[in-house]
């Protein structure tokens, strides 16, 4: 499809208008859209979620039958009443009324069953897509986090929203189409029940119906995915005309973006009208078929009436048939459909799912107590993501209780890994990371979780006040603790200066706050949260010197009486710690004090020489 | 001219369109009919198909009843009353096949109608969006406008089809089938419809039920995704403080809040559809039973009270669709509300009226008393009586504090902004009084926000000029000292970059961003602290590279590191919008005030563990 649409790009004539190599928007690739009609595998997975609601499931298919059921007798009564109940004798007018009793049955089971079957299964399916995507959700909380790092964020949110969406269009369907199915199935039973001959007659349409739909499908179907396609990649260029629009005007490119958006939008539109063609392909052959089916009923049915082999309700019945007759295969058809489309959505809900848990608890892991010592040491530890390509390599150090250790290492050197591993954020290849004497494998992570805090390079908020970013999972910690926190990091000022001090609502993550600000409410929360070990990766970005004071500060304060394991970007920082451990290409090249390491004029020495005020971005190569 | 204060530019606000009065409404669907009949061929097709196909519809049952009452005429003559069912046979069959034939072409040119309505919008939009100013995007969230241009676009594309054609087919079908059969049988025709206005009320009452609550469910839900995006996006922030339960206990209530309005809309549904099948059912009931009462005494014939079941059943879905109908104009309404109000915008920032091309002679940039405010908070001004001339050849360094204005300043010579007082003259031309085009071609800012398009490096170098040949890119790229890394890849200036390709750090998207401005050759060139990522060797491999370009332009850099203004010929130093001091390094240094507290600041001695208290 995108090789299609690249070639309607490229047919264009240069009109100097559209560049050679300019584009706009990006060529997503879509994820298949229709898998296996039934995948057992799938199938079965998804009935696990299904299984807990399995009486509301049998009621439902139930209901379904009666309903099919009622609405296929209705003809029927007709037809007796038509056959009974027309002349004017008494006879004939209690048949009517037992007629007319006898559809008032009919149509009142028939509320009954469409009220219980319709709510029962909707609800149901409600439910199971939630706890469908609540099981997504829970997993992807204790999923490795190399599988997160690997996948955007997007492309898990189509899984948990579009993906489940459609799982449950087709549960809420799938009952109906029993529905469906018995309908058809009762209308061919019943056409031949009450007569064979003009039944079967009726009935040689439908092998008419079945051959064009077999050519049609796969061609509708194509189109189908082409307008979708077409759509989403629009789409797309749209959203990326909206991020980029103080690029694109300050480069000036509007003109261009606008002609290479027309022809997007013209081949979208393209693709829309020819599957609006296609899908219309089926609705005159259907109303065809119907056409020469009620004309054989009224041709040989009305002259064997005339002959009386026929009564005249039969052909009535036989005309109503007819008319029901393809809805039910409409409603298939559409179902078919809907249910490969969520054959595929599950396979890619049981991927997500099937997702490994690498870091477990042990069977025996113990829980690290809350007075252990707040030791970090790292023994002979290799560690890779690819275990083929280890970024650390037999890396040995130890931070006593209480001490700030410095990593330092060019881009790629391994530092951001090694202080992961200290939170047990992936498992070693090799060696153990030992905190407080425990090998973290042998110690409940959540025990773990609340020895060490972390503090992130990237200042991460939460839609909420600031308070509940500030407290965040600590439940015990006041409003006092948290004010605390702040005004011990400085943030209390700012944060007082804000229209609902710390009840003020953060509008998309906290954007509206600088840089700095954010990070100053990021060590608040680490302060609250009060861990003996203190992991933080110091922002690179460069803040201006007033900000750069202040958090200066708060880093002091956040570590005092805690072991510190920082990585540090800024000289200023890596000078005040009490060791420095130097990394190159996941290896411990260097370790010692400041001054120690400047007059040992290793990789350091350099390192603060080229740095200046800051030693990110720094590429040795050179 | 000068400072003569102009009237207040149009501040691009849209109102607010989640509620929509009864006219209003009216107005816009208008106008959505209006874009309808852009395509007046396919909508008169369509509009004709509709009728056409209507009547053909309408036309079975009265073909059916006729066949009936035929097999009844058998006594006086049978080959006569054969020879009649094959007529009617041939009938039935020729107009089955002929509403076939118009239902599609009802079908597809009212989707088409709809397409191209689409087409039209999705242009305008688009078009409308990238003229929109900064001051607009600041305002406006993404999101907000993503919706804009996916959903309202289209709910009002697919009015004409679900909402106008639909109107004509219900209106002909109740319009014609009701005469018929009311002038057939007057008892027999108003129990026949007698399901009408209940099925019709029913259907309007749970549709606007079902949308009301359809928006609150959206609510929910997008409260319950923002609940998983976060915690998916900052996963690493929920293992770090072990708060997976936390998470969790938030996503459950979220989860359940919206489980709990998915439920009530499931009663709602079901509720409606069980009773308009009742409805409708007992409607039928009550028709065969009188009916049969009127054949039994000959007041009618059977043909005729098969023909009035047959029309029930045909009217029976368009008259459940009503509330869709009624769903459907109302969408369009709202959503077209908030789609106008966009287009309509005036733009704050366009061209004026005898706008020319600016002509560069001296190539001298100029601020002659400058006050700038964001709409809206006229008092308080971000930039006030600013003034100061750059000439050809000259680099100016501008500091100060964040929020002293300095980006705003930026912002202000390509008219990302106007100017709310004084005015910008490039070679005595005001910028206001030139074209845009030319303007921002003279112009070139090298943005604080980097934002790089998701395409090869090459494409995103040579953004601002696509036309660059190779080799030019490679230069800018080794300018903005790229080229070795980008050499280094796999793929070269082919490797594709942005949001899903191999990610850039934080100081090499500031190169990319540098090396896209670099190609370009403008007249004035300003960076807006555009190397804070960047490490001070490169930083200053880059400065070189700007200083050889120097001479045939204005340069303005913005910074806070003292070192990346090391070159520049004139300092200014912003204090809340206002120049404070200026002058050469030597003699802002020589001043004693705030460069050179600032400069102090920056190079505190390197000596072992300084007092942390002083510094503050």
């Amino acid at each position: 499809m995108a090789e299609e649409l690249e070639f309607e790009r490229n047919d264009i004539r240069d009109d100097g208008r559209r560049p050679p190599r300019a584009v706009v928007g990006s060529h997503s690739v879509e994820e298949a859209m229709f898998g296996r009609l039934f995948d057992r595998s799938v199938a079965a997975r998804i009935w696990d979620f299904v299984r807990p609601y399995r009486r509301s499931v049998v009621i439902s298919v139930a209901a379904v039958l009666v309903f099919s059921a009622t609405q296929l007798l209705i003809p029927l009564i007709i037809r007796y009443a038509i056959d009974n109940g027309l002349e004017a004798t008494p006879d004939s007018r209690l048949a009517l009324q037992l007629a007319m009793l006898a559809f008032a049955l009919v149509i009142l089971v028939n509320y009954g069953a469409s009220y219980l079957q319709e709510s029962v299964v909707g609800r149901a399916a409600e439910n199971v897509l939630f706890d469908i995507r609540t099981a997504m959700f829970s997993h992807l909380q204790h999923v490795s986090l190399s599988f997160m790092d690997k996948t955007e964020v997007g492309r898990l949110m189509s899984r948990l929203q579009g993906d489940v969406n459609s799982m449950q269009e087709f549960l809420e369907t799938s009952v109906l189409s029993v529905g469906d199915l018995v309908l058809l199935v009762g209308i061919v039973v019943l056409m031949l029940w009450l007569d064979w001959q003009l039944g079967l007659l009726t009935l040689s349409v439908l092998p008419v119906l079945a051959i064009v739909r077999s050519i049609w499908l796969p061609h509708a179907r194509a189109a189908f995915v082409a307008s979708h396609t077409a759509n989403s990649v629009t789409n797309g260029a749209l959203a990326e005309a909206i991020h980029g629009v103080r690029t694109v005007q300050g480069l000036d490119r509007q003109e261009v973006n606008f002609n290479l958006y027309t022809d997007k939008a013209h081949t979208n539109l393209r693709a829309h009208l020819r599957a609006s063609r296609l899908a219309q392909v089926m609705v005159p052959l259907v109303d065809t078929l119907t056409g020469i089916a009620m004309a054989v009923v009224v041709v040989v049915g009305g002259a064997r009436v005339l002959g009386n082999d026929l009564d005249l309700g039969l052909m009535v019945a036989f005309l109503f048939y007819i008319q029901r007759f393809f809805d039910p295969i409409r409603s298939l058809t559409i179902q078919y459909s809907v249910m490969q489309r969520a054959m595929a959505s599950g396979q890619r809900l049981i991927d997500v799912l099937d997702v490994p848990v690498t870091v477990k608890d042990a069977p025996d892991a113990v829980q690290l107590s809350a007075d252990a010592d707040g030791s970090v040491e790292f023994r002979n530890v290799t560690f890779g993501y690819n275990p083929d390509q280890p970024v650390l390599r037999d890396v040995n150090f130890r931070v006593e209780p209480g001490q700030t250790v410095a990593l330092v290492g060019p881009t790629g050197s391994g530092k951001s890994s090694a202080m992961a591993l200290v939170h047990r954020f992936y498992d070693v290849q090799a060696g153990s990371v030992v905190v407080s004497g425990h090998d973290v494998r042998q110690v409940t992570q959540v025990s773990l979780g609340r020895q060490v805090a972390m503090v992130l390079q990237e200042p991460f908020l939460f839609t909420g006040t600031v308070l509940e970013n500030i407290r965040y999972n600590t439940a015990d910690a006041s409003r006092a603790d948290v004010e605390a926190a702040a005004r011990a990091v400085g943030a209390h000022d700012f944060i007082m200066a804000l229209p609902d001090g710390y009840e003020t609502l953060l509008g998309e993550r906290g954007g509206s706050f600088s840089l700095g600000q954010r990070q100053l409410i990021s060590f608040a929360r680490a302060l609250v949260a009060d861990a003996r070990i203190l992991v933080l990766d110091e922002a690179t970005a460069s803040i201006d010197s007033h900000t750069e004071m202040l958090i200066q500060k708060a880093l002091t304060k956040l570590l005092e009486g805690r072991t510190g394991l920082v990585i540090a970007h800024r000289l200023a920082t890596i000078r005040d710690c009490d060791k420095i451990i130097v990394l190159q290409e996941g290896r411990v090249v260097e370790q010692g004090r400041h001054e120690e390491l400047i007059a040992a004029g290793g990789l350091y020495a350099r390192l603060s020489a080229v740095g200046g005020a800051s030693f990110d971005d720094i590429s040795l190569e050179e | 001219m000068g400072n003569t204060p102009v009237a207040a530019p149009p501040d691009e606000i849209m109102q607010p369109a989640d509620t929509v009065g009864w006219r209003s409404g009216l107005a816009v669907l208008w106008r959505v009919i209006q874009l309808s009949l852009r395509t007046p061929w396919q909508a008169a097709a369509a509009i004709l198909a509709t009728l056409i196909a209507s009547g053909m519809q309408l036309l079975i049952p009265l073909l059916l009843g006729q066949a009936v009452d035929q097999t009844q005429a058998l006594l006086t003559d049978a080959d006569a009353a054969r020879a009649a069912l094959l007529k009617s046979a041939l009938l039935v069959l020729l107009v089955s096949v002929l509403r076939g034939a118009f239902t599609t072409a009802q079908n597809y040119y009212s989707e088409a109608v709809g397409h191209h309505v689409g087409y039209e919008l999705r242009l305008s939009v688009y078009r409308k969006i990238q003229a929109l100013s900064f001051g607009f995007h600041d305002r406006v969230h993404s999101g907000e406008l993503i919706t804009l241009g996916m959903l309202d676009l289209e709910g009002v594309r697919m009015f004409f089809s679900t909402g106008l054609v639909r109107v004509v087919l219900l209106g002909m079908l109740l319009g014609i089938g009701a005469t018929i059969l009311l002038s057939t049988d007057v008892v027999l025709g108003l129990l026949a419809l007698s399901f009408v206005p209940f099925v019709a009320w029913r259907s309007s009452v749970s549709q606007l039920r079902l949308r009301k609550t359809w928006l609150d469910l959206q609510e929910r839900l997008s409260v319950l995704s923002r609940v998983m995006e976060e915690n998916l996006a900052g996963i690493r922030v929920v293992r770090a403080f072990a708060a997976q339960a936390y998470e969790m206990g938030k996503y459950r209530k979220a989860s359940a809040n919206a489980l709990e309005l998915a439920h009530e809309r499931v009663q709602i549904r079901v509720t409606n559809t069980a009773a308009m099948t009742f409805s409708f059912l007992a409607a039928m009931g009550l028709v065969l039973w009188v009916g049969a009462g009127k054949v039994a005494t000959g007041e009618i014939t059977v043909g005729t009270l098969a023909s009035f079941l047959t029309f029930m059943t045909i009217l029976q879905m368009p008259v459940r669709q009503l509330g869709m109908l009624v769903n459907s104009f109302a969408r369009t309404a709202t959503c077209g509300a908030r789609l106008f109000a966009l287009l309509d915008l005036e733009l704050a920032i366009k061209d004026a009226p005898d706008a020319r091309p600016l002509r560069i002679t001296e190539g001298t940039l100029r601020f002659e008393n400058v006050d700038f405010a964001y709409p809206g908070a006229r008092d308080k001004r971000r930039l006030s009586q600013v003034s100061f001339t750059a000439r050809r050849g000259e680099t100016i360094g501008i500091m100060g504090a964040p929020g002293s204005g300095k980006s705003t300043l930026a912002h202000l010579i390509p008219r990302f902004h106007d100017v709310t007082g004084g005015r910008i003259t490039i070679d005595g031309q005001d910028v206001r009084d030139v074209t845009l085009h030319s303007l921002r071609k003279a112009v070139s800012v090298v943005q604080q926000d980097v934002f790089l398009f998701t395409t090869t490096l090459e494409n995103n170098i040579a953004y601002g000029d696509p036309w660059a040949q190779t080799a030019r890119i490679a230069r800018a790229g080794q300018a903005a000292q790229m080229h070795q890394f980008i050499d280094s890849l796999p793929e070269g200036y082919d490797t594709v970059v942005g949001e899903r390709g191999s990610s850039l750090s934080g100081g090499q998207r500031q190169r990319m961003s540098i090396a896209r401005t670099l190609l370009l050759d403008p007249a004035v060139l300003v960076f807006d602290d555009s190397t804070a990522a960047i490490d001070a060797r490169t930083e200053d491999a880059i400065l070189a590279e700007i200083r050889t370009r120097a001479a045939d332009r204005v340069t303005l850099i913005i910074a806070h590191r003292l070192n990346s203004l090391r070159h520049a010929d004139r300092i200014l130093f912003l204090e809340d919008g206002a120049i404070v001091e200026q002058g050469t390094h030597a003699e802002l240094m020589a001043m004693n005030g705030r460069y050179r507290a600032l400069h102090d600041l920056q190079n505190r001695p390197a000596g072992p563990r300084p007092d942390r208290q002083e510094a503050r």
